[in-house]
């Protein structure tokens, strides 16, 4: 290895390093190390003359690599790259040498504060000493956007997405768009109807000329990485060709074959052909495979018959594409923590205890009983209605660790919408203690304990029962200490949000990461709340945590700027300080396979090899290694050992 | 406690190498400088990308070229920039202070914590309490390379 030439460049930042430092004996000090041909001392660096000092400085004495002693890198290190970058240097030979926050302004004695600046400055310079010339890596991208999950969150982030002219295709396992938004009734706080804000969406997303929509499919294997991932999706046959169907409902008259609604949680029951609900997008009937008697006209055939357009074949079959991507935003959502978990509130086998939103669809004018509130065992209507919070949600001990964040809104709004259809009827309300953070939701839950007069009683709920034709609710108001016992007509669970069945499939598709909960994990909690830990696969909606609409589609936006962002480059640049594996050192033990965090090394041929899109620079594999054969260019071994003898020497 | 010990720890300055990582840490100790909080300027920093890159041997090494104590400090558990890192630092201490037990010298020569960027007073707190608690165990002489 030739011998470097470095420069040092020593800033008194005024006096706020010279005053505690003696810049000048540091440029001194500075001036014996070995690679070093030149070092002086400045009194602004950052500044114009400062700079140019520096960039004349390099020009004249060939300088390939600079050291600035200065302040935090986290201030001045890209002005101090570019400008090495302006003379001619590579910016990745020039080091910051932190003496102003983590030395002149932390010590008062001067001999010592300018020992530690000598060390600092000398680290920097054997780093220096080491460092390679580095382009960054510039990596192609296709304009083109995976949407996974088309609830409210993936419908928004793919509308938003589409309208900044990037192609979008949006996969959802149902037959139809919309996610748990189009069972909802009203929605709090404003209480205006789920679907009239919900539908226009999915119209929006049905006519975009960016987007494509696969329903009733799922992604498969998704491969590649940022601005290119390779992903494949398989669809399921509908066997009912969409551009044909008239939604005309002759195909469901005539079907023997009863089932129940999955759109009204059980409390209807539907056809094997079937449309999901009547706006459904795409608007076309849907031959559900596994309750059809046989796809085969020997065997029944009747809704084939009744088709008057011939929108019926039952030879489809299962289609499966592959596409190019360039970002993916996964917006999989969420499903109830099931009633069968709760054995002590009747483990989902007590008549008339439902969930919430098995009594959202009681309340819809669309739903199971066109909007009246019935109780589902005798179609009476309930006067004593219970509701429980908290239900499976924040029990560590026997269910989930977390709050679920909207049960208390949307058993206040469960209340309000009970009161309005039953006036004269009582809605008690069981609750460990009220969250209600958001714009107008503190108000609206007042308003419901006032106005609507539901009753809210503080405690847990011990046991349900079904007692003569009701259910017995036996729990304590620990705000009197008294026992409570209710003989209701009905009881409605705010069970806790999960993430949606196939979450973990999801994640192992993709190789992001989930929380401890099962969520799908964020790769930074503050900083990074909408990427995923992969570099271009953004996460929005419930898949990622428990939240309501407004805060959804917040999510969602966010996640399709962050995509719009990240695609807006012709190309993607990613920092060339990653892994480089010595081959004649490496034997394939594969620790640092494992170690990686971001599946950044793939073994090939017996050697490791590192992806070096994927890999974010971390060291973890090179601290893993025993054989030294994989470490981070200009973080190397040599590198840290050398600043190791000079902050000792 | 002999006269002679005394003398040993009263004139006698423990050299640190300090490990911060890049995102917690360093940024913590950053703001330590821009809070002005004094501390012993006895550990000098090197910054690396993540604590999980800091490998054994560079905590050895450190003792054999004189280092009288090693901190390595990181993200807190589950803040890591880089996931686990920091998960996997944890899991490598174990493993060090074994090391250290074995090839005799004292297990506290060797710490871990845990600062983040917004922990200024924190930094300064642990360096003040290692270089005390160095103090009582005098110069490290075991491994130092050239002395015996
Ligand atoms: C009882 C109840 C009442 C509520 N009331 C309100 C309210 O009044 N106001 C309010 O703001 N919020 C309310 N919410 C919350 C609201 O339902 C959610 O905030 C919102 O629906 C979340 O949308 P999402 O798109 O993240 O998830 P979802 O609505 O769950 O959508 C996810 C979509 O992804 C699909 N999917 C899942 N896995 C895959 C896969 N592997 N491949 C392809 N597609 C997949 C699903 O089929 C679904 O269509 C309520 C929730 C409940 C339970
Ligand atoms: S840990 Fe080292 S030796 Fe093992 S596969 Fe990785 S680079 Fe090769
Ligand atoms: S430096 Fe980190 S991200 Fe890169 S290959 Fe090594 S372990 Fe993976």
């Amino acid at each position: 290895m030739t011998k470097k030439r470095t420069g040092v460049f020593v800033c008194h930042c005024g006096n706020n390093i010279a005053a505690t430092v003696d810049v000048k004996k540091v440029a001194e000090a500075m001036s014996n190390e070995e690679n070093v041909v030149a070092s002086e001392d400045y009194v602004y660096m950052c500044s114009d003359p400062g700079q140019n000092a520096v960039l004349q400085s390099i020009k004249d004495n060939k300088l390939d690599s600079v050291v600035i002693s200065c302040c935090s890198p986290n201030l001045h290190e890209k002005t101090f790259r570019d400008n090495a970058k302006r003379a001619g240097l590579n910016s990745f030979t020039c080091e910051i040498a932190n003496i102003r926050e983590q030395c002149a302004w932390v010590h008062k004695d001067k001999a010592v504060a300018t020992e530690k600046a000598i060390k600092i400055s000398r680290s920097a310079v054997r780093r220096a000493g080491r460092d390679q010339a580095l382009e960054p890596i510039a990596v192609p991208v296709t304009r083109k956007v995976l949407v996974i999950g088309g609830g409210i969150a993936g419908i928004q982030a793919a509308l938003d997405i589409a309208n900044a002219g990037l192609k979008v295709i949006l996969v959802e396992k149902l037959a139809t768009i919309g996610g748990h938004m189009l069972q909802l009734s009203e929605t709090f706080p404003t209480l205006d109807c789920s679907q009239c804000i919900l539908s226009p969406k999915m119209v929006d997303v049905s006519r975009h000329e960016n987007i494509e929509l696969m329903t009733y499919s799922e992604v498969q294997e998704v491969n590649g990485s940022v601005g290119n991932f390779q992903v494949k999706i398989k669809q399921k046959p509908s066997y009912v060709d969409p551009e044909l169907c008239k939604i005309c409902d002759d195909c469901a008259a005539v079907c023997p074959v009863v089932v129940p609604n999955e759109h009204d949680l059980g409390l209807t029951a539907r056809r094997a052909i079937h449309i999901p609900f009547a706006q459904a997008i795409p608007a076309s009937y849907t031959l559900d495979e596994n309750a059809c008697l046989g796809l085969n006209p020997v065997r029944c055939g009747k809704c084939k018959d009744a088709c008057d357009v011939g929108a019926i074949n039952y030879d489809m079959l299962p289609k499966t594409v592959t596409e190019e991507v360039g970002a993916i935003v996964v917006a999989t959502g969420y499903d109830l923590y099931a009633q069968e978990h709760m054995n002590e509130l009747g483990g989902g086998q007590i008549d008339d205890v439902l969930d919430g939103l098995q009594f959202e669809r009681l309340c819809s004018a669309s739903g199971a009983t066109k909007g009246h509130v019935l109780r589902p065992s005798d179609r009476t209507v309930p006067k004593d209605v219970v509701f429980i919070q908290c239900v499976g949600s924040r029990d560590p001990a026997n269910h989930c660790a977390y709050c679920s964040k909207i049960c208390c809104m949307y058993t206040a709004k469960h209340a309000s919408l009970y009161k309005h259809h039953v006036p004269d009827g009582r809605a008690y309300v069981f609750y460990i203690d009220i969250r209600s953070g958001g714009k107008g939701y503190e108000e609206f839950v007042q308003r419901i304990m006032e106005e609507d007069e539901a009753i809210y009683l503080r405690g847990r709920v011990s046991k349900l029962y079904r007692k003569d034709g009701k259910v017995r609710v036996l729990g304590t108001d620990t705000l009197t200490g008294q026992n409570v016992e209710i003989d209701a007509d009905m009881v409605v669970l705010a069970l806790a949000m999960e993430p949606s069945k196939g979450t973990a499939d999801i994640a192992k598709t993709l190789k992001i990461g989930r929380d401890k909960d099962g969520f799908l994990a964020e790769a930074h909690p503050k900083l990074k709340p909408v990427e995923s830990v992969t570099a271009g696969i953004f996460l929005a909606g419930c898949a990622q945590g428990p939240k309501d609409i407004p805060e959804t589609v917040s999510q969602a936006s966010a996640a399709a700027a962050k995509v719009i962002g990240l695609l807006s480059q012709p190309t993607l640049s990613h920092a060339p300080t990653v892994a480089k594996v010595r081959n004649s050192h490496c034997t394939g033990c594969e620790m640092c396979v494992t170690a990686c965090p971001y599946n950044a090394i793939s073994l090939e041929n017996g050697k490791a090899l590192v992806n070096e899109v994927l890999c974010e620079g971390c060291g973890s594999c090179s601290a893993t290694c025993v054989r030294s054969a994989i470490e981070v260019k200009n973080t190397t071994g040599l590198q840290i050992q050398e600043m190791i003898e000079a902050c000792l020497a | 406690m002999s006269e002679q010990q005394a003398e040993v720890t009263t004139d006698y300055e423990p050299r640190i190498v300090a490990f911060l990582c890049k995102w917690c840490s360093s940024a913590g100790s950053d703001l330590a400088g821009v809070s002005r909080i004094q501390y012993p300027s006895n550990a000098t920093p090197i910054t690396v990308p993540c604590t999980g890159s800091i490998s054994p041997n560079y905590i050895l090494s450190a003792l054999k070229k004189g280092a009288d104590g090693v901190l390595v400090s990181g993200c807190h558990i589950g803040d890591c920039h880089y996931i686990e890192g920091n998960f996997l630092a944890r899991r490598k201490i174990h493993l060090v202070k074994e090391l250290l037990g074995f090839v005799g010298i004292e297990q506290d020569r060797f710490r871990m914590s845990w600062v983040s960027a917004a922990e200024g007073a924190k930094y300064s707190q642990v360096i003040k309490d290692f270089v005390e608690d160095l103090r009582p165990l005098g110069p490290q002489t075991k491994v130092k390379a050239g002395r015996s």
